[in-house]
């Protein structure tokens, strides 16, 4: 292994390449070691929060995961994420910091209009059937997801008959979502989006607005029960006729993503749908035999009866 | 030898991509990943598109897709495109990247720990500066370089910034860069056999 890079450079010299130096050559082998170590510590780093702290990130998708905390990295000025690992364990509010560069909050009201349309018309007759609904919105975020689900089924006739659990591992943007005040330079994108998702009233129905924000209306949130879960850590908590887990699992390793496609399933009943990301996909996964496709391109799946894993 | 190209575009960036991807044969032997700008709801045109107008196949990157020499991948748009070191794509939609999302800096930072020197990074017409922290990392890997001739650049903005962000290895005009990539791939291939 160690003589390698010289007998590159040899090679190389002699065939005059422009591509590489043997110089430059070796020192991208120091700095390859140097990667190593990176992921070394990373993994460190990941096994200690989830000692200390109990969020398990360790089973997320690496490359965003190590650019967050890179980023955290650079504005804290540490030599290494070793230096950074011992002011994690003994100061929380450094790892409140963290683990708020780790959580991508990223969401709008309708978003992906067509999944909402497509909703409405293939899950909302369904659905009308049901006298009593269950539906968890998993990594509900801030909660314009969950506000958008309400006024469709406030317009559907559905709301009153409906508990909606929305839950996520992040406290402060939970707060937020339960507050349901958003900012106001982001209405016109969502009035637009309730009108492409076919919005049946005027979207200023459902809110009063001020110059700096926008309130969402109390009778939405009232069947609304907004609560800390951990779709890495925490299991089943009902029996669901929807679930809604959009933009989550993309974030997720396969491993995690098969255990959390899993705990789908076992909060489903038969023929409970289950709504995902329109990147994301159950085809891939372990669970995929239990599920059918209802719309394929808004990624609506129908859990099937038996379990098949 | 090299493993990967990645290739960042902006303003300007379809008819850029279709010159460079139009001169490479259906069995180029490393996969193609790009980043073109893009309105956020402009959905998988660009890729049917080029997939049309080259020999290569061109397809939208999926989630957890292995990566497979041979293949263009295009990146969604409105999700970064990162590249995991096991050589899958993840997305995300953690905010816009110096305004960009997708964000070819993005691309090409976590295409470096999958790929280390055996990366070739492209920088094409665009009329900002994203990809020039991208090639600049690229470079200090011990990577490759080709930045589109800012003069026949639609757009000069983007090229200009990763010239001055770093040492490039070439700077060419448009029509160039497909048959000097073929050129170079060959080389550094007889070199690994020699
Ligand atoms: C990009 S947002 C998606 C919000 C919304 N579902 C949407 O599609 O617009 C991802 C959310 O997933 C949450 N999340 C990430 N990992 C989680 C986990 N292990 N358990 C629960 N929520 C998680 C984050 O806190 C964040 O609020």
């Amino acid at each position: 292994m160690l003589n390698i890079p010289y007998i590159d450079e040899i090679l190389y010299a002699n065939l005059e390449s422009k591509i590489y130096l043997g110089r430059i050559f070796i020192r991208a082998k120091i700095k390859m070691d140097e990667l190593e170590t990176q992921n070394i510590e990373l993994q460190l780093l990941l096994q200690a929060i989830y000692l200390k702290y109990g969020y398990d990130f360790r089973n997320y998708a690496k490359a965003s995961i190590k650019r967050r905390i890179l980023h955290r990295l650079i504005k804290e000025k540490f030599s290494n994420i070793s230096a950074m690992q011992h002011k994690l364990l003994y100061e929380v509010s450094f790892f409140e910091r963290l683990l708020l560069d780790m959580s991508i909050n990223v969401t709008e009201m309708f978003r992906d209009p067509s999944f909402y349309l497509a909703l409405k018309k293939k899950v909302v007759p369904e659905l009308k059937k049901y006298p009593f609904l269950k539906i968890w919105h998993a990594g509900c975020s801030t909660g314009e997801e969950v506000y958008s689900m309400a006024i469709i089924l406030k317009e559907e006739g559905l709301y009153d008959r409906t508990q909606i659990y929305a839950t996520d591992m992040n406290e402060l943007a939970l707060k937020k979502a339960k507050n349901g005040i958003f900012d106001i330079s982001r209405l016109k994108q969502y009035t637009a989006n309730y009108q492409k998702a076919g919005g049946l009233e005027s979207f200023s129905d459902y809110y009063v607005a001020d110059d700096k924000q926008v309130i969402m209306d109390k009778s939405l949130k009232k069947n609304i029960l907004f609560s800390d879960h951990n779709l890495a850590t925490d299991g089943v908590f009902g029996e669901m006729n929807l679930i809604m887990c959009r933009n989550v699992l993309i974030y997720f390793n396969r491993e995690l993503q098969n255990r959390v496609f899993k705990l789908f399933f076992d909060s489903l009943c038969t023929d409970g749908f289950l709504c995902i990301g329109s990147k994301e996909s159950i085809r891939f996964s372990e669970s995929s035999d239990a599920f059918e496709d209802v719309v394929k391109n808004e990624k609506i799946y129908r859990r099937l009866g038996a379990a098949t894993n | 030898m090299f493993e990967a190209i990645v290739i960042g575009a902006s303003a300007g960036g379809l008819k850029a991509l279709t010159s460079v991807l139009g001169a490479l044969p259906s069995e180029f032997p490393l996969p193609i990943i790009i980043v073109q700008h893009l309105h956020p709801h402009s959905d998988s045109y660009l890729a049917h598109i080029l997939d049309t107008k080259c020999q290569l196949k061109v397809k939208q990157a999926d989630e957890k897709e292995s990566i497979v020499a041979g293949i263009v991948y295009v990146a969604p748009p409105n999700y970064h495109l990162l590249v995991e070191e096991d050589r899958t794509f993840s997305l995300t939609c953690e905010e816009p990247v110096k305004f960009a999302r997708p964000s070819v800096d993005v691309l090409f930072e976590t295409a470096i720990y999958a790929y280390r020197n055996k990366l070739i990074g492209i920088i094409l017409t665009g009329a900002n500066n994203d990809g020039s922290q991208g090639v600049t990392k690229i470079k200090k890997m011990g990577g490759y370089v080709i930045v589109q001739a800012p003069t026949t650049a639609e757009a000069d903005a983007m090229p200009q910034a990763a010239i001055a962000a770093t040492q490039v290895d070439e700077i060419l005009p448009i029509n160039q860069i497909g048959p000097y990539l073929l050129q170079l791939i060959n080389q550094s291939k007889n070199r690994a056999n020699f």
